[in-house]
């Protein structure tokens, strides 16, 4: 894979970013709050700016639900839905179709497009999995973006395979018998970084600078990226809507959510608190949490904490041994 | 044909799958994803060997399923391409939600389906349960009795498919192993010959288009989906006259007759056989034979167009006979109902036109089960004495050991 030049490639001021127009037309049916749809709004500011037009296949899940419902549309970019788990299957037959066509000169040569493939985590840690994952080792030349709000909450607030250990659930709720999630969460942007794909990464939209820096990566990079984004979910995580940016500000700053990108191989983190906050402030202001604040439980914050910890020194490791000099 | 077309076409010893291949080739797609499965693998395989070689433009796409084959081709349909695969009993029933997605998007793909039994037990070999299960899927569904006809279906479905009339995806069957696999001649037609057949694609509405952007696979309320699935119903309607037409257009060009159905020595049938698929080839001889030795007036009819279901066709071919019994015969099971999936259909078709023949239903082959010439002796037998009255099991299971 050849180097990506992106530090030659600058994002204009969050100013002028403001003036290109809104691709995700508004009127769509995403909560109030929703982090996904800052998501989307953030990418496409960076895609307009760099003069790329996305074309998108979206899973299905609160985004495609929310914007599609015909015969209305809020998508003004090419947008295909096809079914829960294989927007990355999806994409890649989009993909090798521009390729063929272009090839034959059946396509505009001037056009500067990328493809993109969105889910939410259930689409892309559960049941999309197979299929990202042959998309990514196949090396087709796209991003797939996980909105990760870390449950099926266009469903009703169903466990994934992204949801915390001791969240609740509706599929694993709390009870006398149960403290919610048994299993910690999977290590997504691990497991798409161990593919070898040029370009991984984990992004906030609180962090919006880092988010933009990294989707501008991803657009210039040629094959597969891989992007988990974090997506604040007013309704399943029993936060305040006007919290959202604060809970994910705070998920950042406990290092809960690290920021972190893998270019090539090497390993960053991107941002790393000056003073880590505990993982209870990001904990409290979620009602999927509330049981743990009650005195019997103070152990399993404890245990929570240990998680973040892990992982985050796990980062730094990579980060450390990745960059050696040999 | 053409004279100058004649000399070209080459006689060639060929499998079902390197017909189907072969066919590949010539229409040259845009995009084929494809999943290897027992018995389409060596199909897959000859056509990544003209990837390989550059015999062909196609973007070959090696997915990790069958159900990200389907899903690859239904993105490379809407982005306005040309997109084909194959596959084969269990990997249909991978597909299976996505070939419902395929149809209610109205996506011209064309795959090939290398008929094979379904788990469990698992079995490789050749049945009709996988396309039969997929029956109301949305798909026009054509079945070939050799390796030729494989070939032909082949070009035809792009036609087929792509037609502003139908657009609707068609799958093209051929049992496994006994034509996937079998060398028979084949007569191949010249490459520019195919082009010109099936000509270029139109695109509709194409994804690629980024300066008219279109939202595919939009959700649909309960105040629209309907109308969706009756247009679906409409295009299927219409499916019935483009499979005729480009029949007709390929008998013109080729030389080669292809019908909804095909009919065997039906005119003066006093019993008729109706089948699908490569057992009409062994029935056809059997129909000599009986015939030749004891006299005995059998025809066939033989299924080609599965779906949309050529009812009338069929019932035109019993009533310009002198039936007197009709033997179904199915090579998939429906379990608890009447007979086998073909069964229902000639039902429903004696229904349409209020016509009450006896019907015997057979099911054989399943598993690839062999159905040799005395077996479906045996079955004419069974024809013959329920025509004349006699009792009959409702259905009767060929070559089972009991």
């Amino acid at each position: 894979m050849a180097e990506i030049k992106t530090a030659e490639v600058k994002i204009p001021p969050l100013k002028k970013l403001t003036n290109y127009p809104e691709k995700l037309a508004p009127g769509h049916r995403l909560c109030a709050g929703c982090g996904a749809s800052i998501i989307i709004r953030q990418m496409y500011m960076v895609a307009n700016a760099l003069g790329y037009e996305l074309i998108w296949a979206n899973a299905t899940g609160c985004v495609e639900v929310c914007t599609s419902i015909y015969p209305y549309t809020s998508w003004k970019s090419p947008w295909i839905h096809n079914a829960f788990e294989n927007a990355a299957a999806t994409i890649s037959g989009v993909e090798a179709a521009y390729k063929a066509l272009k090839r034959k000169g059946k396509l505009p040569t001037d056009k500067k497009v990328k493809f993109v493939a969105l889910g939410g985590d259930g689409g892309t840690y559960d049941i999309g999995f197979q299929s990202l994952s042959g998309a990514l080792e196949r090396g087709h030349d796209f991003i797939y973006v996980c909105y990760d709000n870390e449950a099926y909450m266009n469903t009703g607030i169903q466990r994934s395979s992204a949801t915390p250990k001791y969240a609740n659930t509706t599929t694993q709720p709390v009870g006398s018998e149960s403290l919610g999630k048994p299993q910690h969460k999977k290590w997504m942007p691990e497991v798409a970084a161990a593919h070898g794909i040029p370009y991984v990464a984990q992004v906030a939209p609180s962090h919006w600078k880092d988010f933009m820096e990294k989707f501008k990566k991803a657009l210039l990079t040629e094959g597969p990226s891989y992007i988990n984004a974090f997506a604040v979910c007013p309704r399943g995580w029993r936060s305040k809507e006007e919290e959202g940016i604060l809970v994910t500000k705070l998920a950042v700053e406990t290092n809960y959510w690290p920021l972190f990108e893998v270019e090539n191989g090497k390993w960053r983190i991107t941002y790393k608190p000056k003073n880590p906050k505990p993982v209870e402030e990001f904990l409290k202001l979620q009602g999927r949490f509330k049981h743990l604040f009650k005195p019997e439980n103070r152990d399993k914050i404890k245990e929570l904490q240990e998680e973040v910890d892990r992982r985050w020194s796990w980062l730094n490791k990579m980060e450390e041994i990745s960059n050696r000099e040999e | 044909m053409r004279p100058e077309l004649i000399k070209e076409v080459k006689y060639v010893p060929y499998s079902g799958n390197m017909a189907a291949a072969e066919a590949m080739r010539q229409i040259n797609p845009d995009v084929v994803a494809a999943y290897p499965i027992t018995p389409q693998t060596e199909l897959m395989q000859f056509f990544a060997d003209f990837v390989a070689n550059g015999l062909v433009d196609t973007e070959y796409i090696p997915v990790e399923s069958e159900h990200s084959a389907m899903s690859a081709c239904v993105g490379a349909a809407a982005a306005g391409s040309r997109a084909m695969t194959a596959t084969a009993g269990p990997g249909l029933a991978y597909m299976w939600e996505v070939l419902g997605i395929a149809s209610g998007m109205r996506l011209p793909i064309v795959m090939t389906v290398v008929n094979r039994a379904l788990s469990a037990p698992i079995n490789i070999h050749g049945d009709q349960s996988d396309m039969m299960g997929a029956r109301d899927q949305g798909w026009i569904q054509i079945f070939s009795e050799n390796a030729e006809e494989q070939y032909d279906n082949l070009i035809q479905a792009i036609k087929i498919a792509e037609d502003e009339r139908t657009r609707l995806p068609v799958m093209v069957g051929m049992d496994g192993f006994v034509i996937s696999h079998a060398i028979e001649r084949v007569r191949l037609l010249p490459d520019r010959a195919v082009e010109e057949f099936i000509g270029e694609l139109k695109p509709m509405y194409p994804l690629l288009d980024v300066d008219n952007p279109v939202t595919h696979g939009p959700v649909a309320m309960t105040d629209s989906y309907m109308e969706f699935k009756r247009q679906q119903r409409e295009a299927m309607m219409n499916a019935y006259k483009v499979i005729r037409e480009v029949g007709e257009a390929f008998e013109e060009a080729f030389g080669r007759k292809y019908e909804h159905i095909e009919t065997y020595k039906t005119d003066d049938a006093d019993y008729i056989l109706i089948i699908i698929g490569s057992t009409a080839g062994t029935a056809k001889y059997v129909i000599d034979k009986v015939r030749e030795e004891k006299g005995i007036k059998v025809g066939l009819i033989k299924i080609r167009t599965y779906r949309p279901f050529p009812y009338y066709d069929v019932m035109d071919a019993i009533e310009a006979s002198n039936c007197k019994a009709v033997g179904v015969f199915d090579r998939a099971e429906t379990f608890g109902a009447v007979g086998g999936p073909l069964y229902s259909d000639i039902a429903t078709a004696m229904y349409l036109r209020n016509k009450h023949y006896p019907i015997v239903s057979f099911i054989y082959g399943l598993g690839g089960r062999d159905t040799n010439v005395h077996h479906i002796e045996e079955a004419i037998d069974k024809v013959m004495q329920a025509a004349a009255g006699k009792e009959v099991p409702f259905i009767n299971y060929l070559n089972l050991n009991e």
